[in-house]
């Protein structure tokens, strides 16, 4: 059989095309995004970006009802987006297998917060399985979508950026093809009114109880014994990070992570002497094995917070190091300086944060690359939450202190204003609100790596589409005053954002330009005139990674300008010029 | 356990350090090992430190390197080479790049680029405590013609300590990079593998 390497998200992909899954929908989201893209590249499946998580399963379930197999797919904090149809869609069941991918983030590599997912099967009373590596990634796709279908429930199936990220050999296999299910109509399961709701409430529980037995005997959970002196109980990554730490500990792997297999822990916990559990962020086994009677030790020296790693176990379980370290003379004399991610050079949003900054606003802040605007030199950001919020709690930062009335500006970007941009500019017109939301329409989704979005004209197929209209829709939504601006303006960006700001109704301002990134045309370098130079510094707050300053002479890598000229502009002395001669 | 072969690689987001991962990968699958690979994406493309990790042998459990474990690091910038020596195990060979690229707080003056890199690396080779090839891999690149290849570069002279011969290095370059820079990128991979 041919081996691949692949990543944990290509490898679900791969494991949804040979289960025969028709339709798949996520909004993209680190560490799930290569999910979508991967499973768009099978002819066989109807893969789509959906506008948000929430809607993503909702056309899942759709489809799910309709017959078909479904993969949905989101990182961890879109499971709150998509939670309010999770939990109901828990009641109802499916017809077509559906699968929920949830991609967790410990260690925040790229998000706002460090939630567990698994809370959420166990909220939604669904079953969770929990792969290890791309191999078992691929596999429990498969398990899951029958699960699915044997037990009538959606099945989440929970990544974690070092599964989703890791690379690892996945034997392939062919399609099996499943046909679409016939639908029938079915009002008392399908449609939850509160009558209808209590009797599925029932049937709920009573799966739960089926799939407690499923659990006990599914060959997903095993146990491997060796050295009875330590036992661990593990999961995903961590069970790899065991087998590393402690080749010789016998460990009982959980393929299931939601329900837990009770007799099969009570049979393992009686066979090794010393029992612990390894699992990162919340002590989610460890909780319900206490609650069985059972003695055993996890969070008393595993973290809450972050990451677990080999060596960390070797140390907290064996104490002692897994590896001798290198000595380096003089190591710590010099502290190493942080490399950490900025706007790119020429980037669209630069202009936007530097006269925010100047203006001194408060700037109710979003999720996107925009939010590194929050940094250095730049600190253009009072507050990011999470998807969407920034338009509303900007609304709520003049709600909630008058005197800020006039100084608020929320900035959104284009794929997250279709996101969830548009409800909170509903509730700024409604509440005659004043603020002024910045819509930075980069033309796509930049932060993930560019996916296209309702406002693109492309669907991820590559199809031609409608491209939705921000003006039109802010226009509808009830917003007198939308303007539009070019960020390479400084100017009349400057010009624009203190016309509105002295508007007393609410206003939009969509600074327009696509993703520097995306544009392959010939670029103009510019580099400064050392005399007509004051080094008053100016140029160094837009926080450019091209402009530096070295014993006090600031200069252009010219190799890496991209020609946006924004500096060009906020130069008042005329000292940065064209490489090759003559002024902007 | 068996033996793993663990090889780190380190630079900043946008200097392309995932096609020396993928040449290498070839070659190590090649030769019949289990081998995962371990990226962080996201945040970090956007002018960060990136970090690849790659574990190869006849079973590899954890895809992660963590300090004094691995027994190859590939820097393709000075200070990541600094930032990530700690992760080389002693006896272990460390290939670097002395292209300076200055992260953002350095720029801005809130932190200093050390001053001592090389010193320090020359420490440790010549204590004998590992080995430090330090090459100015973008000179060598930009004289075969593609400065882009710098990190191909590096991947040739790591080459040269790798249980392989040169001719599955060839047959991966002939399978990942693009017709069009094959002969400019094999030249560079040769420069580097002969240092």
């Amino acid at each position: 059989m041919k081996k691949k390497l692949m990543s944990g998200n290509e490898a679900i992909a791969r494991g949804a095309f040979e289960a025969g899954v028709r339709f798949a929908a996520a909004y993209p989201g680190t560490p799930s995004t290569e999910i979508l893209e991967n499973a768009a590249l099978y002819k066989e499946i109807d893969a789509q970006w959906s506008s948000n998580e929430k809607v993503a399963l909702e056309v899942g379930i759709g489809a799910s009802l309709a017959g078909s197999r479904v993969l949905v797919a989101m990182k961890h904090v879109g499971v709150n987006v998509a939670a309010d149809p999770l939990l109901t869609f828990a009641y109802t069941g499916v017809n077509g297998g559906l699968v929920l991918v949830a991609a967790d983030d410990p260690g925040m590599h790229s998000s706002q917060n460090e939630q567990d997912s698994r809370h959420y099967a166990r909220l939604a009373k669904i079953p969770m399985l929990e792969p290890a590596d791309s191999q078992e990634a691929k596999d429990m796709v498969r398990a899951a979508l029958e699960l699915s279908e044997e037990f009538d429930t959606p099945v989440m199936l929970k990544s974690s950026t070092r599964i989703s990220h890791s690379q690892t050999l996945v034997s392939l296999g062919d399609r099996e093809d499943v046909p679409i299910k016939p639908y029938k109509k079915d009002i008392k399961k399908y449609v939850m009114i509160p009558a209808y709701g209590r009797l599925r409430h029932a049937a709920v529980e009573e799966r739960m109880n089926l799939l407690r037995g499923y659990a006990e005997d599914s060959t997903l959970n095993r146990i491997e014994w060796r050295d009875k002196s330590i036992g661990v109980i593990a999961a995903g990554i961590c069970y790899q990070y065991v087998r590393e730490a402690l080749p010789n500990a016998s460990v009982l792997k959980l393929g299931i992570c939601h329900p837990l297999p009770q007799d099969l822990i009570k049979e393992f916990a009686s066979g090794v002497d010393k029992l612990f559990v390894v699992e990162e962020l919340d002590p989610f086994m460890e909780e319900q094995i206490k609650a069985m009677g059972i003695a055993v030790t996890g969070k008393e020296i595993f973290p809450l917070l972050g990451e677990v790693s080999p060596n960390m176990i070797a140390e907290r379980i064996l104490g002692k190091e897994l590896n001798s370290l290198l000595d380096i003379p003089g190591y710590s004399d010099e502290p190493v300086p942080v490399r950490p991610p900025v706007l790119c050079p020429g980037c669209t949003h630069r202009s936007v944060f530097y006269l925010l900054r100047k203006l001194k606003l408060v700037v109710s802040g979003d999720i996107g690359c925009y939010t590194l605007g929050s940094l250095a030199p730049l600190e253009a950001m009072d507050t990011c939450i999470c998807m969407g919020a920034s338009i509303s709690a900007g609304l709520g930062f003049e709600k909630g202190n008058p005197e800020l009335k006039g100084k608020v500006v929320s900035v959104i970007g284009d794929s997250t204003f279709f996101h969830s941009g548009l409800t909170g500019l509903a509730d700024v017109v409604y509440n005659r609100g004043t603020t002024v939301t910045m819509i930075l329409d980069n033309r796509i989704t930049a932060m993930t790596g560019h996916q296209h979005h309702p406002g693109t004209g492309q669907t991820l197929k590559g199809e031609p589409t409608a491209a939705l209209d921000i003006g039109a829709i802010c226009t509808a939504l009830g917003v007198r005053r939308v303007k539009e601006a070019d960020p390479f303006n400084l100017q009349e960006l400057e010009r624009v954002i203190k016309e509105e700001l002295a508007a007393e109704e609410p206003s939009v301002i969509i600074v327009r330009r696509a993703c520097t990134l995306l544009d392959k045309g010939p670029k103009d370098k510019y580099m400064i005139n050392t005399d007509k130079c004051t080094r008053c510094g100016v140029c160094m707050k837009l926080g450019c990674p091209v402009i530096s300053k070295d014993n006090d002479v600031i200069s252009i890598d010219a190799s890496l300008c991209v020609g946006c000229a924004v500096c060009v502009q906020a130069c008042k002395f005329g000292a940065i010029e064209k490489v090759g001669g003559g002024n902007a | 356990m068996p033996k793993v072969t663990s090889i780190l690689m380190g630079g900043v987001g946008g200097q392309g350090i995932i096609l020396a991962s993928k040449i290498l990968a070839h070659v190590i699958l090649e030769h019949g090992h289990d081998l995962k690979i371990s990226e962080i994406h996201g945040m970090a493309q956007r002018g960060g430190s990136v970090l690849t990790h790659m574990r190869f042998g006849s079973y590899v459990s954890s895809p992660l390197i963590e300090a004094g474990q691995a027994d190859y690091i590939m820097a393709s910038e000075k200070l990541e080479a600094w930032r990530w020596l700690p992760f080389l195990r002693p006896g272990g060979t460390m290939v670097v790049n002395t292209q300076e690229i200055k992260p953002v707080p350095v720029i801005l003056g809130a932190q200093q680029y050390p001053s001592k890199i090389l010193e320090g690396l020359s420490a440790i080779s010549n204590s004998s405590t590992g080995t430090i090839h330090a090459v100015n891999a973008l000179e060598i690149a930009t004289a075969c013609g593609q400065p882009r290849a710098a990190n191909v570069v590096l991947c040739g002279v790591l080459a040269n300590s790798l249980p392989f011969p040169l001719e599955s290095y060839m047959a991966a370059l002939d399978a990942t990079v693009p017709p069009r820079f094959l002969e400019q990128n094999k030249a560079a991979f040769k420069a580097g593998y002969s240092l």
